[in-house]
């Protein structure tokens, strides 16, 4: 049977995948998509400590996880969106009028 | 096990490739096969409410809006001012510097989860998979978080209809 580390070390490996790939990609969605692999990453610990210490509330905070995600979601893509507009390129790269 | 074992390979690779797909359409499928292994995870964690609550809040709806503003945006390729099939390792400056971060991070965390050791067999405590309990515990201890969640995602929303509202359209309030 899995133990919690297993958990835990799954959950490292794709939270750093996420980071990875916020660092390496040079596109704003996929850059959205790395934090929603790491808010997952997040999640699967959180499911593996309350399964260990035999509570409910690790699946209750996966709850409002899952809800802070779709708002980040939701605003960011609208601000993908605006940029977008403005730029016509979804390179961060581009977006650096407000760089001091 | 087995099927721990054939989940996190899913999720680890279609994540991988999520970073490694150059359309950002190929992208977001890839991370719905992932978060589908992740829901996987969760029914082996004695999580059926959490596994459900990913199939259809993520896979279902957050996935979709991705979807759905890739191909509004039709900008499928990335813009790059450097020749994309290079490595992500030998790119310059400072994506080479995240990679190795990122792989310095990974090190890391598996040095430390694997020092800690200590059990050894399955987890002890009996499981509380019962949606009833979930519910209960939700609108009881955690009933202000939950109505605090309510406004959130109100913001959310005005905020994205703000956000993406054409400016100076015909739909556009008078000097907003």
């Amino acid at each position: 049977m899995p133990t919690l580390t297993h958990y835990l070390v799954l959950s490292g490996v794709l939270f750093c995948i996420g980071t990875a790939g916020v660092f390496v990609r040079r596109n704003l969605i996929t850059i959205l998509l790395s934090i929603e692999i790491m808010l997952n990453a997040v999640n699967l610990t959180f499911v593996a400590f309350g399964r260990s210490m035999g509570s409910a509330d690790g699946q209750i905070i996966v709850f409002f996880v899952m809800t802070v995600a779709a708002a980040e979601a939701a605003v960011g893509l609208a601000i993908v969106i605006g940029l977008f507009r403005h730029r016509e390129s979804l390179n961060p790269d581009t977006f650096t009028s407000l760089k001091w | 096990m087995t099927l721990f074992y054939v989940f996190a390979a899913v999720a680890v690779v279609a994540s991988l490739l999520v970073i490694a797909q150059r359309n950002p359409i190929y992208s977001v499928l890839l991370l719905i096969a992932s978060f589908g292994a992740l829901s996987g995870l969760y029914v082996l964690l004695d999580a059926p409410f959490v596994a459900v609550t990913q199939i259809v809040v993520y896979a279902g709806a957050i996935m979709v809006l991705f979807l759905f503003v890739v191909m509004l945006l039709n900008a499928p390729h990335e813009e790059t001012d450097y020749d994309e099939t290079v490595h992500p390792l030998r790119r310059p400056g400072p994506m080479r510097f995240g990679a190795a971060l990122a792989v310095a991070l990974v090190v890391e965390l598996l040095w430390a989860l694997t020092k800690s050791g200590g059990e050894t067999g399955a987890f002890p405590g009996a499981a509380v998979s019962s949606v009833r309990t979930i519910g209960r515990s939700l609108f009881t201890n955690y009933a202000f978080a939950f109505e605090v969640t309510s406004v959130l995602i109100l913001v959310a929303m005005v905020g994205a209809v703000v956000l993406a509202r054409r400016e100076g359209g015909p739909s556009a309030p008078p000097s907003a």
